[in-house]
């Protein structure tokens, strides 16, 4: 088994694909991974030069008294929903891809759900759901005959516990996509070698299959870490007191933009730290030769109808239960006031603008994974990568200052005149914030696919004399079609329920579902908005069923 | 780029043409100019309406739109919105010279004080303004001006308090340990409010009253204030701090049933400070922007916004308190008694805003 498993060395050849004798012909790749970096690079930079200007004496007040409790509760969260998102994540994904069990084909994207689900709604739904006057309290003390309100109660969702919970139900789906993709293009021989030779389900898990995920288990318990890092709204509900929630305090109290900035700047230090190590932990990983799925083995009715509950468990609390919720808040407006006519146009709106994202982020990341590969040049992934960690609202504002002087750029030389400002404000910057949040999503999922893509082909298709463009959509593309398109259903999502920069940055006259819910719940009407909660649910659903169908038949092709 | 931004409606069509054609296609195919033509066309027939004004405000598109239709029926002129939240500032800012922003409209005095702070804004004087808003609820230079108020009140339990008189002060008495919720200590209504203790009664006081309030908490502050409500009915705790129109909004059952009965379990007791002058009102306001294009549309809209009938509708949709004195308050709001304004300036309560906020810090009362 060892020598199965045994990685091979990616580094120890010299830098520069093989063949390729001056790097000066491949320089237009880099200037190319550069410049796609910029669009994360340069709002970070917007905001340096924010946070230059200055912040007075904030930083020995925070240190002395925000800081150090801040630090401990982030680190806190982020373990405790680390570990979680990696059991569920990973547990799941071996269970649908190794075994056949009742409700297998049904679990393997119904395990997905959550992840349409925006961290804040869950919360919301949570807290009405958990709270002692809410129904499941309610209907316990109903049950068991104890009387008041007062008298008996399960420990509080808001607190820490509560939120590592939550996060952990809705976060897990980034390792399960992961995590199963890599389970389900990884090398089936091997596995069933360690079958032949009398290897236990549980020692195949652990010496093989979970050493060749490991990539990207670690790639998708890194978004999920990073969607924690940068959460407002659910820290709030929940009173979490994370750096994020500080950095808020500072701009939002305290009127301070630049104090803002400066902690935004600051927090991505154990960002890098965290990006170093994914990194590092990706070299390992074998190549298989011929990809194919695995062969699922059966599993008896007693330990099938475990593998069934365990597997429904994270969608029945991660998902199922909130929207129930939700549709139940929605169910009782829709008889009180019908249907809202501009619903339609919300959702329009959300759909258009997630759906340019995500192809023009797809391209991009393609293209810097691809220029990783091709060049061995991690620079521009890595940086581009950041922006995921950024809290949503500051990366918002730093493009702020990124888009208003791009616009005085383009008004100074004379390519238009312009009345009113061009990029800022529009549709434009709503997609260029998206790219700049979420492409690390793309960026890294399609890595981790190329982990698995031995580099023997890009060496043939070489030899046969293709050049770059070539190997990249001509033999890269099809093989990386799973990876492409997990990465496209998580973008996509994200692109609906992202919130900050979509508020500050669309143009006049433009809600999305995402920014008339909020509108509700900050008038303190969440109930009002349910509809549209459940529409982005919706919406996100879609990409889910389009994906497990091209999953299928993805893995239908590769057999 | 050009194209799309053309099809968002964004830029005016002769200008667009004009780019176009000086420079990005120049020479190019005849056919590419025609169905450029004729997009232009499409969409100079829809950029042509009257008089517009843009409002930028960080009120919520549900509580805004009814009182937006009913100033276009009135005065026809269109209103372009967008709703923003902190970024505000940020954004007009951003935007510069060559904002399109008219009217920037927002709660907390604390906001309000920033953007004057920053330049985005220029004076209004307005016989109408002045007339219909008192002199405490606007800025003595006409930089903004407040367009409905909201006292911080004491939530008490219906059925485990007595007490019908308060101070905020009592809040801190050792004989609420452990029965005391609220938000977090560092929203922007909290801050004004121990900003207010500050300017009144200085730093040590507002400490120590503080630290009381930290003692007596039943929970780590957080969620909001009808999550306080919520709490006082489920027995987690038996007082806490609101803005008067969340209990007002849970007791008129637009909310559902469930949220009828949050608020049918608390009782609302506006306080004072412990010297007795009033209750800590915050404001929601508006302002118009430094480099607004359409001036006169926007003081029109700020007038509306001031009018008996505007203020009448913002109190019967937020259950708000107008600002004016010859608009009532709605009757649920009414029956929570008679509002007395504390005579604190409200530019001096956002002055101390910073120290309130880092106040909160020191003491830690979020952690």
């Amino acid at each position: 088994l060892a020598s199965i498993v045994e990685p091979r060395p990616r580094r120890a050849a010299p830098a520069g694909p093989p063949g390729c004798a001056g790097h000066g012909r491949h320089a237009g790749l880099s200037l190319l991974g550069w410049s796609i970096a910029l669009a994360v690079l340069l709002p970070l930079v917007a905001l340096a030069a924010i946070a230059a200007r200055g912040s007075g004496d904030l930083w020995p007040h925070l240190l002395r008294h925000v800081v150090p409790y801040a630090v401990a509760q982030t680190a806190l969260l982020l373990a405790g929903t680390g570990a979680l998102v990696v059991a569920i994540g990973v547990g799941a994904a071996w269970l649908v891809t190794a075994f056949r069990f009742p409700g297998r084909t049904v679990l393997a994207w119904a395990l997905l759900l959550p992840l349409t689900t925006p961290l804040y709604i869950v919360a919301y739904a949570y807290v009405d759901l958990l709270h002692p006057a809410g129904p499941l309290q309610t209907g316990l003390r109903a049950l068991l005959g104890t009387g008041a309100a007062g008298a008996a109660r399960l420990p509080d969702i808001r607190s820490l516990g509560g939120g590592i919970l939550l996060f952990g139900l809705v976060l897990y789906p980034y390792v399960y996509l992961m995590a199963r993709t890599s389970f389900s293009m990884q090398a089936a021989e091997q596995i069933e070698a360690a079958r032949v030779l009398g290897a236990s389900s549980a020692q195949i898990f652990r010496c093989i299959a979970l050493p060749l995920a490991r990539p990207a288990i670690i790639v998708g318990a890194g978004l999920a870490l990073m969607e924690t890092l940068g959460d407002l709204g659910a820290c709030e509900l929940l009173g979490i007191p994370t750096l994020t929630v500080s950095v808020y305090v500072t701009w939002a109290t305290r009127g301070s933009v630049e104090g803002a900035a400066q902690i935004a700047l600051a927090m991505l230090v154990p960002v890098a730290a965290l990006l170093w190590i994914m990194q590092r932990e990706r070299t390992g990983g074998i190549h298989a030769a011929a990809p194919r799925p695995l062969a699922p083995r059966d599993l008896g009715p007693v330990a099938g109808w475990g593998a069934a509950v365990l597997c429904a468990l994270p969608v029945l609390l991660g998902f199922v239960a909130p929207a129930m919720h939700l549709a139940r808040l929605a169910g009782e407006r829709l008889v009180e006031r019908g249907l809202s006519p501009r619903l339609w146009e919300y959702a329009w709106n959300s759909a258009r603008l997630a759906a340019i994202a995500t192809v023009v982020a797809i391209a991009a990341g393609f293209t810097l994974a691809f220029i990783q590969r091709y060049r061995r040049a991690d620079g521009p992934t890595r940086v581009a990568q950041t922006g995921y960690a950024v809290p949503g609202t500051v990366l918002a504002v730093g493009l702020l200052g990124v888009l208003s002087a791009t616009d005085a750029l383009i008004g100074w030389s004379g390519i238009a005149r312009l009345r009113e400002a061009l990029l800022l404000a529009s549709a434009v910057g709503v997609v260029l914030a998206y790219v700049a949040r979420f492409l690390a999503i793309p960026a890294g999922g399609i890595e981790a696919g190329y982990a698995k893509l031995p580099r023997a082909l890009d060496e043939a298709a070489q030899t046969a004399g293709a050049g770059a463009a070539a190997v990249a959509w001509d033999i890269h593309r099809p093989l990386l079609c799973p990876a492409i398109g997990a990465a496209a259903l998580l973008m996509f999502v994200e692109c609906v329920k992202e919130l900050p920069a979509t508020l500050l940055l669309r143009p006049l006259n433009t809600e999305t579902l995402a920014t008339f819910l909020y509108g509700e719940a900050a008038r303190g009407v969440y109930e009002d908005g349910a509809m549209a909660a459940l529409a982005i649910l919706l919406l996100g659903l879609l990409p889910i069923v389009l994906l497990s169908g091209s999953m299928r038949h993805g893995g239908a092709a590769a057999a | 780029l050009l194209a799309w931004q053309a099809a968002s409606g964004a830029l005016r069509c002769e200008e667009f043409s004009f780019a176009l054609e000086a420079s990005v296609f120049g020479p190019f195919r005849r056919w590419r100019l025609t169905a450029f033509l004729l997009l232009a066309a499409a969409f100079s027939a829809s950029a042509a309406v009257a008089a517009e004004v843009n409002l930028y405000t960080t009120r919520e598109p549900g509580l805004i739109e009814p009182l937006i239709k009913r100033f276009t029926e009135t005065t026809g002129i269109k209103v372009n919105t967008v709703f923003l939240n902190t970024g505000l500032a940020e954004r007009v800012a951003a935007e510069g010279a060559a904002s399109p922003a008219d009217v920037l409209m927002t709660v907390d005095i604390g906001n309000l004080a920033d953007l004057v702070k920053r330049g985005l804004v220029q004076p209004v004087r307005s016989e109408a303004l002045e007339e219909a808003i008192p002199a405490a609820l606007r800025d003595p230079d006409g930089n903004w001006f407040a367009l409905s108020q909201r006292g911080r009140a004491i939530l008490v339990s219906r059925d485990r308090v007595a007490e019908q008189a308060m101070t905020y002060e009592d809040l801190a008495d050792p004989r609420w340990r452990g029965k005391l919720c609220i938000r977090s200590g560092q929203h922007p209504y909290n801050v004004a409010l121990f900003a207010a203790m500050i300017v009144k009664d200085g730093e040590p006081a507002t400490d120590a009253f503080q630290n009381g309030l930290k003692a007596n908490l039943a929970r780590k502050p957080a969620g909001g204030d009808r999550d306080v409500a919520r709490d006082i009915l489920a027995g987690i705790c038996d007082v806490g701090l609101a803005n008067t129109y969340y209990p007002a909004l849970m007791l008129s059952g637009a909310g559902g049933d469930e949220q009828k009965r949050w608020g049918e379990a608390v009782r609302v007791v506006l306080p004072t400070f412990k010297d007795g002058a009033g209750t800590h009102v915050n404001i929601s306001g508006a302002a118009l922007a430094k480099n607004a294009p359409n001036r006169a549309e926007a003081v029109t809209l700020l007038e509306f916004l001031a009018s008996p009938e505007a203020q009448r509708l913002y109190a019967n949709a937020n259950y708000e308190y107008p600002v004016r004195r010859d608009v009532e308050p709605h009757p649920i709001v009414a029956g929570f008694g008679a509002l007395k304004m504390d005579p604190t300036p409200l530019n001096a309560i956002a002055a101390k805003r910073e120290a309130a906020s880092r106040q909160v810090d020191r003491v830690g009362l979020d952690r």
